[in-house]
């Protein structure tokens, strides 16, 4: 497999949250503020590029029987050097997304990457799918966060950019706090599903 | 202490919804919610896991904390839920084969599910005794009962009767709802007991 394609279905056609519906939980719970968003997005990055790697390498000795067990120690694993990393160094990330971080063992992204990628193809290979999987989970985390951020508390990039503050772009008194309550993710994502889904029927009616 | 189990319950079931305002357990809360029966099924399944997970975690944290292994929990407890969830499997089988056939492949993926793993993790973090940890874990599962039943009485009805522009046709407008349904959930964020 080319890594070109590997990179266009992680990022569009075969989009982890997008298309193949995949770690919904994350994706609505965290999406608050870019922070949160992108903190998140690359933490699931590079634990299933790890976790790709390792059980890509390890594929030929797992017995068949027992290897969602084996996927999982092995996702625990990683989640908890993850969760021990933040901890350690980016505190304030690792409040403000609690308890989502050691529930990324139970992402359905990376168990579904592990069984569907990891455990047919090389180590280089499943290293490029892990990467783009988990970009293309990122994006999403990001364009959703995005908008809620600015949507509903009126700023950009708090945490993030301008020395930590962020840009208040219009008073929070005028923005619509209810898309940062969970109400706000359930609409963004059904409406972000949605956008994708007229997109890709536009495009199946252009090529007819 | 009755009155904090009371609390508790009450914030499980309505103000904290495991689904509406924690947003764990998505997954099967959209995947099994197309008919109500089999939702029902799934909601009492995921309430007994959580329950005995609850019951079963507290024991093996003690332990973890005694043996100065606190940071091996995340992999102690999906462990111990994903033996649980087995176990579950294998009983159901032998005593009630009907309802193991109805709940299909969601029986084992009940180990994925974030509410199962979300409630342990919880506990934890709240530093709740044991009698607190199993009432968490029953209400919590209520309360995800709860969801995914009102849940699927709508998605049947919409399946019948709603004209949904195309775009939104399936997963947008099954997210649209809970998303209406999370609203009308927040009507309890006033409720506490003193």
């Amino acid at each position: 497999m080319n890594p070109g394609k590997i990179f266009k279905d992680g990022l569009l056609t075969n989009n982890p949250v997008l298309v193949q519906l995949l770690g919904m939980c994350s994706t609505m719970a965290i999406t608050t503020s870019l922070f949160n968003g992108l903190g998140m997005g690359l933490s699931v990055t590079v634990i299933l590029c790890c976790c790709n790697v390792c059980i890509s390498l390890l594929r030929k000795l797992i017995p068949s029987t027992v290897r969602i067990a084996v996927y999982v120690v092995i996702i625990a694993g990683f989640v908890t050097i993850v969760d021990l990393l933040l901890q350690a160094f980016l505190p304030a990330l690792s409040e403000s997304l609690g308890v989502f971080i050691p529930l990324i063992v139970v992402n359905c992204i990376i168990i579904g990457r592990a069984e569907a990628f990891a455990s047919r193809h090389s180590v280089g290979e499943a290293l490029l799918d892990g990467l783009a999987q988990g970009l293309g989970y990122t994006a999403v985390l990001v364009i959703m966060s995005v908008v809620r951020e600015l949507l509903g508390s009126g700023s950009f990039g708090a945490g993030v950019f301008n020395g930590g503050k962020g840009w208040q772009l219009f008073p929070a008194g005028y923005a619509c706090s209810y898309l940062t309550l969970p109400f706000g993710g359930f609409m963004t994502l059904g409406c972000l599903i949605a956008l994708v889904q007229f997109l890709r029927s536009k495009k199946g009616e252009a090529e007819k | 202490m009755l009155t904090k189990l009371i609390s508790i319950s009450l914030s499980a079931i309505l103000v904290e919804n495991f689904i509406f305002s924690k947003f764990l357990g998505i997954c099967p809360f959209l995947g099994v919610s197309k008919k109500m029966d089999t939702a029902l099924c799934m909601g009492l399944a995921v309430t007994f896991v959580m329950t005995l997970a609850s019951a079963v975690c507290w024991g093996v944290n003690l332990l973890l904390v005694r043996l100065e292994l606190a940071y091996m929990q995340t992999l102690a407890f999906i462990l111990v839920i994903a033996s649980l969830v087995q176990f579950v499997e294998l009983f159901l089988r032998k005593k009630s084969p009907a309802l193991y056939r109805s709940l299909g492949i969601y029986l084992p993926l009940i180990t994925t599910n974030c509410a199962v793993l979300g409630v342990v993790l919880l506990n934890v973090q709240e530093s709740y005794g044991f009698l607190e940890s199993v009432v968490y874990g029953i209400t919590g599962g209520l309360g995800f009962l709860l969801a995914i039943t009102l849940f699927s009485g709508v998605r049947e009805r919409l399946d019948y009767s709603a004209e949904v522009p195309e775009c939104f046709e399936g997963f947008p407008i099954a997210l649209i709802t809970a998303g209406l349904i999370a609203l009308a959930f927040m009507g309890f964020s006033g409720l506490k007991m003193v």
